[in-house]
C-alpha cells in the first residue's frame, strides 16, 4: 500500500499507527532474511512513535500526511542514538549524538523510523555488494542486485518492508536502485534537501532523497524533507510549495527532449525500446518529442569519477582511528595507527576511490584531472541549459540494462561504473531527476525511465511521472510481495 | 665577510569573535578540556561547517588596516593533512583567492619617526586546530578540541625585512593595528599571535639566498632570538663551503636553537582544493567601505600628530600610542585642558607606569580616572603641591574613588608657601649647618640644595621649594 492510502485510513480510524507499524516488522521478519535491506530494524523507537501518533489520533490533534508511516532511512544519514555505519567496518560502533536535518524533519512530520538500509559502503557502488555487513538482494529475483548504493532503501520499499525510504544520490545512487526495484525515486536539485548529517561522499554532488511506492508517496516525503537550512550553507535559499496535492498528472504541451548520447549501443535494445515506448504513451497523451544532444555526456562518467573521488579523499580522510568508530588493535605508532586502521577499516572500492582521489589532487596532477574535470563539469551543465532553451523534460533510461547477478560485475568496477551512465551527468549539473518504473523486461525484472528537469522543477517532474503513473495504472510491486 | 639577511613572516592572528569561524561554539579561551566544542567543529561525520560572517568582516578591516585591496569574490579551500589534532583531517583555509591582497605596512624604524615600507602579500581566513595534551598519567597523547575552529587570519608578508630589529617593529606594529581595529586579543602567553619566519642570506648585491621556514615562534623576543639563529646558522654553512637547502626548522625558545623539522622533499602536499561545502564569499563594495569607514585612527597615523600638534617627543608618543587603550586616556587627559600636555605624558609613562608594571595591571583595572590625574597634575603645577607629594597622591588616586584633594585634604600634603610660618624652620637649619653657609658664602652655590632638602624634611615634605628657596638666600644675605 502507499503512504497516502494508510494515511487516509489512519485518519479514518480504519487502522492504528500500531498495526501499520506492526504489519511492516512482521513483513520485515517474514522477508529479511531473503532481502537484507536494513543494517538496523529499529523495532522499539518505531513502536513508541507509532503509539504517539495513535495518541495524537486520539487526540484529535491534525496529523502530518507522514504521520504513522514507517520509512526507511540509508545508513549514511545520521540518527540519533541509532547506529549509522555507512555499511562499513570503519563506522561499525558509531551512533551519532545528533540527527540529521532531514531525520529530524521525519521526525516532526512523526514519521516513524523503521530502519537504518543497507547500501554500498559509504555509498561507492552500484550494486549495494560493497557493505561490511550484508549484500542486500533484488527482491525480484534474490540472484540479482538491487542496484546501488542506496540498495536496502530501494528493496525495503519494494519488499513491503518500509512504506517510504530515504536514500542518497551522488551519481546515481537513488535512481539506479530505483529502477532496478521498480519503485520511485527521486534526486531533487543540488541544495534543495538539506546535508546536514548525511555522512559525506562527494560534498557537491550528494544529495538525499525519497523513495516510494508512487509519485505522490515521493512528492509527499520530498514536501517534508526540502527546504533551507541554516546548517547546510549550500542549501538554497527559497520557498517551496507543496508538491504532493498540486500534482497535475497532465503532459499536455509538455516538450519532452530525447538525447541520442542516452539511446546508443550501449543501452540494451529492449530497454531502449521500453523506453521509447512508453514515451509514444506519453506523446499520446498530448506531449511533444524533440531530438536534442548532449555531446559532453561521453566525458561525464570520466569527470564524474575525479571530481568524486577527489571530494571522497578528503571527507574519507577524518576516518583516522583517532575519536570514533574502528581503530586497529595493534600498532607501534601514530602512523602506524592510521595506516592499519583505514587499511582494516576500509574494503577495496572505498580505497580504490580514496586513492583515485588523493592521485587527482596531488600537486602536479591537479591541473590534468581536478581542474579538468571540472571543467568538464561547467561544459556538461551549459549543454544541458542549453538543451532546456529546447525542451521542458529531458527523458533517458535510468540505466543501460535491468539489474544484474550478483557477483557478475564485483571484479570489473569498469563495468559497475557504466551501469552509472545515464545518471551521473545529473548530479554533475546539480539537476532534479526522477526514475519510474516503466516496464518489465524479459528476465522478469523492472526497467526504469529517467525524468530530468532544470533545476528546482521537480514539480513539473511529478505531474509528468504522474501522468505516466495514471497511465500505467500504477506501477506493480516486486513478485515475492504478491505472494 | 660580509652577509646580507632578508626575511618574510607569516603571522597567525586568533580572531576575539564571539562564537567559531564554522559553528556557534564559545570562542574563549582558557575553558574546561574539550567543553567548548560540538559534532561541527569537531569533524564529526555528516556535520557541515556554515561561514560566521563577523570573521569575513575582522578580516577586511586588517586588510583595509594593511591597505591590502579587499578581493570583493573570495572562497574557501582545504588544506588536507593527517594529524589528531586536526578532527576533519583537513584544515578549512583560503588558497588562490584570499580575502585581501597587496598591501603595505609603513614600520617606524628610527627615533626620528622615520618609516620603511613592508610589502604584504596577503591576508586570509582560516580554522585553528586543537591541541594535543600530554599526561604523566596516560600513556599515550589526549586531544583538547577547544581551539579548533577558532578563527585565525595568516598575514603574509613579501621579504622585504633585512634585520631582527626590522622584523620586531613590524610585529610590533602588526600586534598594535590588531588592538586599535581590537579583532584580537593579541595574549602571546595564550598564543593568540604565533609567527612562522623565512629567513636567508646572501652577499650584498647577490640574488636572494635559498630560505629556511621556522615554525613555533611564539615571542617577539623569540623572533628576533630565532632570526639570529637562523642568519648566524646560515652564514656558517656558507662559510664553511656549504650550501642551504630549502627545509622547515622548528625553533626551540628554551634551548635557543633550531632544529631540522622536515626538508623540501618531506614536504606536505597538501592538496588544496576548493571547499565544497560553503560558498564563495562575496562581498558587496558599501560594505568593504562601510568597513573601511569604521577603522579607528591607526597607531602610526596617531602617533605622528602626537608628536607634530602636541610637540611630544618621538620617545613619549611612541610608548602612548603602543595600545589604544593608553593612547585613549592620555587624549581624554589632552581633553580637560587642565594641566600641561607633557606632564601628562610624563605622569602617565612614569609612575603610572611603573605602578601598573609591578602590579601586572592595565589601566583599566585601576580606579584612575582622566579626571583624577590631570586633577593632580593641576596641582602641582598650581604649587598646592609638590611632586613628591603627588606620587602619594598618585598612590591613593589609583585604587579609590578619592579624588586628589580629598587626599591631600586627609593627608595634610598642601605645601606650606607662608613665609612666615617657613621663616622659622629655615632659621633653625641654617643655624644648625653653619658650615653649609661658609660654603655658600665661599661659592658653592649649589649647597643651597642640601639646606632646601633639610627644610622640606623638618615641614614634612609640606613646604614650598622654591619660598623656601628664597627664604634661605635671603637670611644668608641678612645674616
Amino acid at each position: 500500500m502507499t503512504a497516502a492510502s494508510l494515511s487516509e485510513k489512519l485518519r479514518k480510524k480504519e487502522c492504528s499507527a500500531v498495526e501499520i507499524t506492526r504489519s511492516v516488522l512482521e513483513q520485515i521478519e517474514k522477508t529479511e532474511d531473503k532481502i537484507g535491506s536494513f543494517v538496523t530494524v529499529c523495532e522499539e523507537q518505531a513502536l513508541k512513535k507509532a503509539e504517539e501518533v495513535d495518541r495524537k489520533i486520539a487526540a484529535g490533534e491534525a496529523l502530518s500526511s507522514l504521520a504513522g508511516i514507517p520509512i526507511g532511512v540509508k545508513d549514511n544519514i545520521c540518527t540519533k542514538d541509532v547506529l549509522t555505519t555507512c555499511s562499513s567496518k570503519m563506522l561499525y560502533n558509531f551512533v551519532p549524538p545528533y540527527d540529521a536535518t532531514v531525520v529530524s524533519r521525519l521526525k516532526q512530520a512523526d514519521a516513524v523510523i523503521i530502519g537504518k538500509c543497507n547500501m554500498d559502503e559509504f555509498a561507492m557502488g552500484s550494486s549495494c555488494e560493497t557493505s561490511y555487513f550484508k549484500k542486500t538482494k533484488n527482491p525480484w529475483d534474490p540472484a540479482y542486485v538491487p542496484g546501488g548504493s542506496s540498495g536496502g532503501s530501494a528493496a525495503c520499499v519494494s519488499a513491503g518492508e518500509a512504506v517510504l525510504s530515504l536514500g542518497s544520490d551522488t551519481g546515481g545512487s537513488i535512481r539506479l536502485p530505483a529502477s532496478y526495484c521498480g519503485v520511485v525515486g527521486l534526486k531533487p536539485t543540488y541544495g534543495s534537501v538539506s546535508r546536514y548529517g548525511l555522512v559525506a561522499f562527494a560534498s557537491s554532488l550528494d544529495q538525499i532523497g525519497p523513495l516510494g511506492r508512487s509519485v505522490e508517496d515521493v512528492a509527499n516525503l520530498y514536501e517534508v524533507i526540502c527546504g533551507r537550512d541554516p546548517m547546510d550553507a549550500t542549501s538554497a535559499a527559497r520557498e517551496y510549495g507543496a508538491f504532493a496535492q498540486k500534482i497535475n498528472r497532465s503532459v499536455k504541451g509538455l516538450r519532452i527532449g530525447i538525447p541520442k548520447e542516452y539511446f546508443g549501443d550501449g543501452v540494451e535494445p529492449e530497454i531502449k525500446a521500453a523506453v521509447l515506448e512508453s514515451v509514444d504513451r506519453l506523446v499520446k497523451e498530448g506531449a511533444q518529442t524533440v531530438s536534442i544532444s548532449l555531446p559532453s555526456t561521453d566525458y561525464a562518467l570520466s569527470a564524474y569519477y575525479i571530481i568524486s573521488s577527489a571530494e571522497a579523499s578528503s571527507n574519507l580522510a577524518r576516518f583516522d582511528g583517532v575519536k570514533y568508530g574502528y581503530r586497529a588493535k595493534d600498532f607501534t605508532n601514530l602512523i602506524d595507527m592510521y595506516e592499519k586502521t583505514r587499511s582494516e577499516g576500509f574494503g577495496d572500492e572505498v580505497k580504490r576511490r580514496i586513492m583515485l582521489g588523493t592521485f587527482v589532487l596531488s600537486s602536479g596532477f591537479y591541473d590534468a584531472y581536478y581542474k579538468r574535470a571540472k571543467q568538464m563539469q561547467q561544459k556538461i551543465a551549459q549543454e544541458y541549459a542549453e538543451a532546456f532553451s529546447q525542451c521542458d523534460i529531458i527523458l533517458t533510461p535510468t540505466s543501460p540494462s535491468t539489474a544484474f547477478r550478483m557477483g557478475e560485475r564485483t571484479d570489473d568496477p569498469l563495468k559497475m561504473y557504466a551501469a552509472d551512465i545515464c545518471t551521473v551527468t545529473v548530479n554533475i549539473a546539480g539537476l532534479p531527476a526522477i526514475s519510474v518504473p516503466c516496464a518489465t523486461a524479459s528476465n522478469g525484472l523492472p526497467v526504469g525511465m529517467q525524468m530530468i528537469g532544470p533545476k528546482f522543477s521537480e514539480q513539473m517532474l511529478f505531474d509528468a511521472a504522474g501522468c505516466f503513473e495514471n497511465i500505467c495504472g500504477g506501477f506493480g510491486v516486486a513478485p515475492s510481495v504478491k505472494a | 665577510m660580509n652577509y646580507e639577511m632578508t626575511i618574510g613572516l607569516e603571522v597567525h592572528a586568533e580572531l576575539n569573535t564571539a562564537t567559531k569561524i564554522y559553528c556557534s561554539c564559545k570562542n574563549a579561551f582558557g575553558a574546561e578540556v574539550n567543553s567548548n566544542c560540538c559534532p561541527i567543529c569537531t569533524g564529526m561525520p555528516g556535520t557541515l561547517p556554515t561561514l560566521n560572517e563577523k570573521v569575513v568582516e575582522y578580516a577586511v578591516k586588517m586588510g583595509h588596516a594593511l591597505n591590502c585591496k579587499i578581493n570583493p569574490v573570495s572562497k574557501q579551500d582545504r588544506k588536507n593533512y593527517f594529524y589528531p589534532d586536526l578532527p576533519k583531517a583537513y584544515q578549512i583555509s583560503q588558497f588562490d583567492i584570499p580575502l585581501c591582497e597587496n598591501g603595505y605596512l609603513d614600520v617606524m624604524v628610527d627615533e626620528k619617526g622615520n618609516t620603511k615600507r613592508i610589502g604584504v602579500t596577503r591576508i586570509h581566513i582560516e580554522e585553528d586546530a586543537g591541541k594535543l595534551l600530554h599526561d604523566e598519567s596516560f600513556a599515550g597523547s589526549l586531544v583538547d578540541f577547544n581551539r579548533c575552529g577558532v578563527p585565525l587570519i595568516e598575514i603574509v608578508s613579501e621579504p622585504d625585512m633585512h634585520s631582527s630589529a626590522e622584523a620586531k617593529a613590524y610585529l610590533e606594529t602588526i600586534k598594535s593595528i590588531l588592538q586599535y581595529i581590537d579583532i584580537s586579543d593579541c595574549k602571546m602567553q595564550e598564543g593568540s599571535i604565533r609567527c612562522d619566519i623565512n629567513v636567508s642570506v646572501c652577499r650584498p648585491g647577490e640574488p636572494m639566498g635559498t630560505r629556511c621556514e621556522m615554525k613555533n615562534v611564539n615571542t617577539f623576543s623569540g623572533a628576533v632570538r630565532a632570526i639570529e639563529y637562523e642568519a648566524k646558522r646560515q652564514i656558517e654553512v656558507l662559510e664553511a663551503g656549504g650550501e642551504i637547502h630549502q627545509e622547515t626548522r622548528r625553533w626551540d625558545d628554551a634551548k635557543g636553537q633550531n632544529f631540522l623539522l622536515r626538508s623540501k622533499e618531506d614536504s606536505h602536499d597538501y592538496r588544496y582544493f576548493p571547499e565544497p561545502d560553503l560558498l564563495t564569499i562575496v562581498i558587496d563594495e558599501e560594505k568593504i567601505q562601510r568597513l573601511k569607514e569604521e577603522l579607528p585612527e591607526l597607531p602610526n597615523k596617531k602617533l605622528k600628530r602626537y608628536m607634530e600638534s602636541y610637540g611630544l617627543p618621538h620617545f613619549d608618543a611612541n610608548l602612548l600610542t603602543e595600545n589604544p587603550d593608553k593612547a585613549a586616556f592620555f587624549e581624554s587627559c589632552v581633553e580637560k585642558e587642565n594641566c600641561k600636555t607633557k606632564n601628562i605624558s610624563n605622569w602617565l609613562l612614569g609612575d603610572v607606569s611603573r605602578i601598573l608594571n609591578e602590579k601586572n595591571l592595565v589601566l583599566a583595572d585601576t580606579s584612575l580616572t582622566p579626571e583624577k590625574l590631570t586633577d593632580m597634575i593641576a596641582l602641582i603645577e598650581k604649587g598646592t603641591i609638590s611632586v613628591t607629594a603627588g606620587k602619594t597622591v598618585l598612590e591613593q588616586i589609583i585604587f579609590s574613588d578619592k579624588t586628589p584633594e580629598q587626599v591631600v585634604e586627609e593627608k595634610g600634603l598642601a605645601q606650606i608657601s607662608d613665609t612666615g610660618a617657613l621663616s622659622a624652620i629655615v632659621k633653625s637649619i641654617l643655624d644648625a649647618n653653619p658650615k653649609s653657609i661658609a660654603d655658600y658664602k665661599g661659592g658653592k652655590t649649589n649647597v643651597i640644595g642640601f639646606l632646601i632638602g633639610q627644610c622640606m624634611r623638618q615641614s614634612k615634605g609640606q613646604g614650598n621649594p622654591a619660598v623656601l628657596k628664597d627664604l634661605i638666600e635671603k637670611q644668608i644675605k641678612e645674616g
